[in-house]
């Protein structure tokens, strides 16, 4: 399967970020899911999963202070993002199908431990749900529901619905056939991103837009499949993720930011702290916002390595 | 069996839809009716026995991964993507004039469409019927621990993912009833939806209680729709 991955001499610098050493594809049951890998391939695995409208190489500073502890980091592009190919049609299941199908190729037979952060770590704690031999440990980075809209979900089911919003989702479906990301420069790229990211820094938005879009004729346009947009309805309920914690068997890190922001799933840590499993614990990090891996690198990894154990 | 009198391509996103032109209208001015079959089915090939009266237009779809239409690859299938499907029929059907209307009549998984697209354009569909059929059930109310598997395929319709995930999504009642709040709001009707089927699961149940709904049967539903 053909790898769209970026070419490391556009990517712009950042300090502590690093290129992944291995990328390849693979195929999750006819759709081309681009994986991407820091340390060494023999260390143990550790997987790492991205939120909604975000992509692998988001990792790009964090993987590595992961990795440097000896684990095999493994992260991969959900369908219709970052290098992973646009998919006929996209849905909660079929990103845990997705998963599942790195998961076997990754740790066949074997539990691992599990990073998912905002979208990715309300799907792996559903996984960890339904398929608890799959995990060591899971660690949810700021991906908790509660009761508010989830902002980054963009195919996945909402309840409560106003009629111009049933209208405008549809009206949206209409005109997908043709439909592109609007280009830019890199500076218009990162200064958009940035409206939804306000708290990360310019030049960190400056090196997502070279590693998470790509470069036409007429600009930058994130790799994004642009049929998928924020906003959507349906029948699930944020609070249901929440309900599945309790249960779950294996020991739990919750991390979550107290600003609350855009992008975020403005969850009260108050209101998770009653639904902690029995071998489980939150973190709750004062000034910091939903990106709790890319604010605070060095803090987050830390917290997730002396949770983990020694990865041998 | 007489085939359809055409097939039109329509584009949902990079799904291609199969809508058959089963019967042309015998008065112009008279609205189409949209037939949604049910999960695991595709469209009949002629005008149904029980169309006869309708002066409209009959027009049949293909959800996405069923009949003629595309099927995709890997999954992915929910009930608000069928009704996005359904609505580019409905966008065909209206030249994409918000004035103009439809009627539309579902079996099983597509009386659950047929209700969506009432709630979701309701000034553009002049009743929706809902019938028995496979896939009415739907899945749970609520939170479960279905797991997820990868499923062996035949490049051939109906897609298997679309049989397992149409046949599990979730439904709750206040859910559906959220949709005929919707169509009351803005159709013209009184009671925009008609409830025909003699299977009521939860949801259907809670439809059918609900104001706005008339519990009747598929040839009155048609007769109150047609003269409406």
């Amino acid at each position: 399967m053909t790898s769209t991955t970026s070419d490391p001499a556009t990517v712009l610098p950042y300090p502590g970020a690093e290129h992944p050493p291995r990328e390849y594809d693979l195929d999750a049951n006819g759709v081309r899911i681009a994986v991407h890998e820091w340390g060494n391939e023999a260390d143990p695995p550790l997987m790492l999963v991205h939120g909604g409208f975000d992509f692998a190489r988001t990792f790009d500073r964090f993987a590595p202070l992961l990795a440097d502890a000896g684990w095999r980091v493994v992260a991969w592009d959900h369908r219709g993002h970052g290098d992973s190919e646009h998919a006929h049609l996209y849905s909660w299941d079929a990103d845990m199908r997705d998963a599942l199908a790195v998961f076997d190729h990754v740790t066949p037979g074997a539990p691992a431990p599990v990073v998912g952060h905002s979208k990715g770590g309300a799907l792996m704690t559903q996984l960890a749900d339904a398929q608890p031999h799959r995990f060591t440990h899971l660690v949810n980075m700021d991906g908790i529901p509660f009761t508010r809209r989830v902002p980054d979900v963009a195919e996945h089911e909402r309840t409560k619905m106003m009629a111009k919003d049933l209208a405008g989702w549809l009206d949206h479906r209409r005109r997908i056939v043709d439909a592109q990301r609007k280009p830019g420069t890199i500076d218009e790229l990162a200064a958009r991103r940035g409206r939804m990211n306000p708290r990360l820094d310019t030049e960190w938005l400056q090196r997502l837009v070279t590693v998470g879009a790509y470069e036409s004729d007429d600009g930058w346009r994130w790799k994004i499949d642009p049929s998928m947009r924020f906003g959507g309805f349906g029948p699930w309920r944020p609070e249901w993720t929440l309900m599945r914690m309790p249960g779950l068997s294996m020991p739990f890190l919750g991390i979550m930011g107290a600003e609350m922001e855009e992008m975020g799933w403005g969850t009260p840590p108050h209101k998770v702290l009653p639904y902690m499993p029995a071998h489980g614990r939150t973190e709750v990090l004062d000034d910091v916002g939903h990106f709790v891996h890319i604010e605070q690198p060095e803090h987050v990894s830390g917290l997730v390595l002396d949770f983990l154990g020694n990865a041998s | 069996m007489t085939a359809a009198l055409r097939t039109e391509t329509l584009r949902h996103g990079k799904v291609e839809l199969a809508l058959h032109h089963l019967r042309a209208a015998t008065d112009d001015t008279a609205r189409p009716l949209l037939l949604l079959h049910g999960l695991g089915e595709q469209s009949p090939t002629e005008a149904p026995e029980w169309t006869r009266g309708w002066p409209g237009a009959i027009v049949a779809l293909d959800f996405t991964g069923h009949g003629a239409s595309t099927l995709p690859r890997g999954g992915g299938y929910t009930a608000e993507l069928l009704l996005g499907d359904a609505d580019i029929a409905l966008a065909a059907l209206t030249d994409g004039d918000p004035e103009r209307s439809i009627t539309v009549a579902g079996r099983g998984l597509g009386a659950y469409t047929a209700l969506q697209l009432a709630g979701a354009r309701a000034s553009q569909v002049h009743g929706a019927i809902l019938t028995d059929g496979p896939g009415l059930a739907g899945g749970p109310t609520g939170p479960t621990s279905t797991s997820y598997f990868s499923l062996a395929t035949n490049g051939q319709t109906p897609d298997p993912y679309a049989l397992v995930e149409l046949s599990r999504d979730l439904r709750p009642p206040d859910y559906a009833t959220s949709f005929v709040r919707l169509a009351l709001a803005g159709s013209e009707l009184d009671e925009p939806v008609a409830v025909a089927s003699m299977f009521r699961p939860e949801w259907l149940n809670a439809v059918a209680g609900e104001h706005g709904v008339i519990d009747t049967t598929l040839g009155e539903a048609l007769e109150l729709f047609r003269t409406g």
